[in-house]
């Protein structure tokens, strides 16, 4: 805390107030109204009545909804874990010096800013299963073709390909910070008491760089509960439901069913869990930094 | 000594080479990726649909961004996109950056943590109540609903990137000018930010990449008149099914621009994302 310099009155909040207006309204609003939305039925002709906790009790009845959550869980479990462990693995690699590590760290990264609806289109023409790129190489390699996003049992597995593809990058820049910041003292202390590479990584590099992977394993669970575009732009939810994820699911009721009020309901049970887990990483972040 | 020697070597190679070898498997995914689109968009049709795929176009065309072009009004949805991610970019940087500045300052952590976790929500959550909204104002269909909704996108991007950048500030310059009787207003304009240009445009790219990329609230409440281009290529993708060229001319169109920031302004980037742990 500087001291304020005498006579000077220090009031920062005309700087934050027109920021945090439209925070509000943008943001803090819609909260609150889908709130008051999922105890009512709310249909897009504009015809409201309050029902309580009905559209709640609907969808712990709702087969679909079930269903959805199950496959949200597998896709998430399995674009969580398989990043997290890739991303490590990736930030170890980068952070060795090589010839050319900038410009094939660029194209590494390419992935994570590339437009979502565009990626997801290009690996749909791969995913052909006749005329597709992927089942060519497959067969390169002696592999029988695969059904990929076309058959009930593969789909899942397959989105998660395009999740890795897409956003290991992430995980791979948040894990190069904490690389980027380890003291070199200890690694000097291991040399001389002949410490292997592993014995090395095993109890300095991978006890400092935790707090990143808590970081990078906790951002990766929230954005592959929220995935929506490429799983909409690929299979909509399909073959049948077999993809169909919450997010997907809320999006069908809301803009293709247009129940708003039962779709509101699933917001606010989405909601709850990804508030929990962003507090859960602003307590892992708050932490890093005190021992910073 | 040669024994000896002879080992390390040889051990040092077979390090080298695990580590190329690991490189080649994490980058040849992306390269390959981006080569097939860019082939895909300069083959004629037939070549597309041939057994074995061909990788290199026999006789590069360029006739599928022309009909991108002249078949799906691409023009129009580019500059609807131009406008929706420039006006929320320049919007949020208005806003956002002496949010940035004056959260940096007052140390409102909790605050901070409100924007936050704006960006943790998934945007589904803000679209309901926004459609019924615009709605209600006759805003659907409407350029100015995608700029204001993208807003969600853009402000929390650039406050948290701001405030990293404001913290890292010196204090003492703005102290002086304080005690000299400049106002809180004037230390900010001359002072801090000519000093934060680097933080201004990392958040800068990063507000452009997220709203260009955007797509979900295009589909929600973009219109015939304001779709932006993720959801013209969308719609290429609908009623194209097997018209691969052109969908991957489409695809070229969209990412360029993001690509080509990408490509510039790399290690900013890297820097923005390592110290935010941010993204959409």
């Amino acid at each position: 805390m500087s001291i304020a310099a005498p006579g000077v009155e220090r009031n920062y909040w005309p700087f934050v107030l027109p920021a945090l207006i439209v925070v509000l309204g943008v943001i803090v609003f819609p909260w609150v109204f889908t709130l008051f939305m999922s105890v009512h039925d709310w249909n897009v002709s504009g015809a409201v009545t309050f029902v309580g906790f009905e559209n709640f009790r609907q969808l712990f009845t709702d087969a679909r909804f079930y269903e959805s959550v199950l496959h949200t869980l597998y896709f998430t479990v399995l674009a969580v874990v398989l990043p997290v462990g890739i991303g490590l693995a990736a930030a170890l690699v980068f952070h060795r010096e090589f010839k050319g590590r900038g410009i094939l760290r660029g194209i590494f990264i390419m992935p994570m800013m590339a437009t979502p609806v565009a990626v997801a289109l290009v690996w749909t023409m791969m995913f052909h299963p006749q005329l597709g790129v992927l089942n060519y190489l497959l067969g390169l390699v002696g592999l029988p073709p695969s059904t990929w996003v076309y058959n009930t049992k593969t789909v899942i597995p397959t989105l998660v390909i395009v999740e890795v593809w897409h956003w290991t990058p992430l995980v791979m820049l948040i894990v190069l910070g904490g690389l980027a910041n380890l003291p070199t003292e200890p690694y000097e202390a291991a040399e001389i008491d002949g410490a292997s590479s592993f014995q090395k990584f095993r109890h300095i590099t991978f006890p400092l760089i935790l707090p990143n992977l808590m970081i990078a394993l906790i951002l990766r669970t929230i954005d592959a509960l929220k995935a929506f575009d490429t799983i909409y732009v690929i299979t909509q939810g399909g073959p049948g439901t077999a993809s169909e994820t919450m997010n997907i699911f809320l999006y069908l009721q809301a803009f293709a069913y247009f129940k708003l009020g039962y779709a509101s309901a699933v917001v606010v049970i989405f909601f709850t869990l990804v508030i929990a887990l962003s507090l859960l990483l602003l307590h892992v972040r708050q932490k890093t930094k005190w021992n910073a | 000594m040669s024994a000896g020697f002879h080992k390390s070597l040889m051990r040092r190679l077979a390090d080298r080479a695990g580590l190329w070898f690991c490189i080649f498997v994490l980058v040849s995914p992306a390269i390959f990726f981006f080569l097939w689109m860019i082939s895909l968009s300069l083959k004629t049709e037939i070549d597309n649909i041939e057994w074995p795929p061909i990788f290199i176009p026999p006789a590069p065309t360029l006739a599928n961004f022309v009909q991108v072009f002249a078949e799906n009004n691409f023009g129009k949805y580019l500059l609807n996109s131009i406008l929706v991610t420039g006006g929320a970019t320049l919007a949020g940087l208005m806003l956002g950056i002496p949010a940035g500045y004056g959260l940096a300052k007052m140390k409102a952590t909790k605050l901070a943590g409100v924007i936050m976790i704006a960006r943790m929500t998934p945007a589904l959550s803000f679209l309901i109540p926004l459609f019924i909204a615009f709605q209600w104002l006759g805003l659907i269909n409407s350029i100015w609903a995608l700029v204001i909704t993208h807003l969600v996108i853009t402000v929390p991007i650039i406050v948290w990137v701001m405030m990293g950048t404001f913290e890292g500030l010196p204090q003492d310059l703005e102290d002086a000018a304080l005690i000299d009787g400049a106002t809180l207003w004037q230390s900010f304009r001359l002072i801090a930010v000519p000093l934060a240009r680097p933080g201004i445009v990392v958040a800068t790219i990063l507000s452009f990449i997220f709203s260009w990329n955007n797509f979900v609230f295009g589909v929600v409440l973009g219109g015939k008149e304001t779709r932006t281009l993720p959801v013209a290529v969308y719609n290429v993708l609908t009623f194209e099914q097997l018209a691969w060229g052109p969908l991957a001319a489409a695809a070229m169109l969209v990412m360029a621009p993001v690509l080509i920031v990408t490509i510039i302004a790399q290690r900013q980037i890297v820097v923005g994302l390592t110290a935010g742990g941010l993204k959409d």
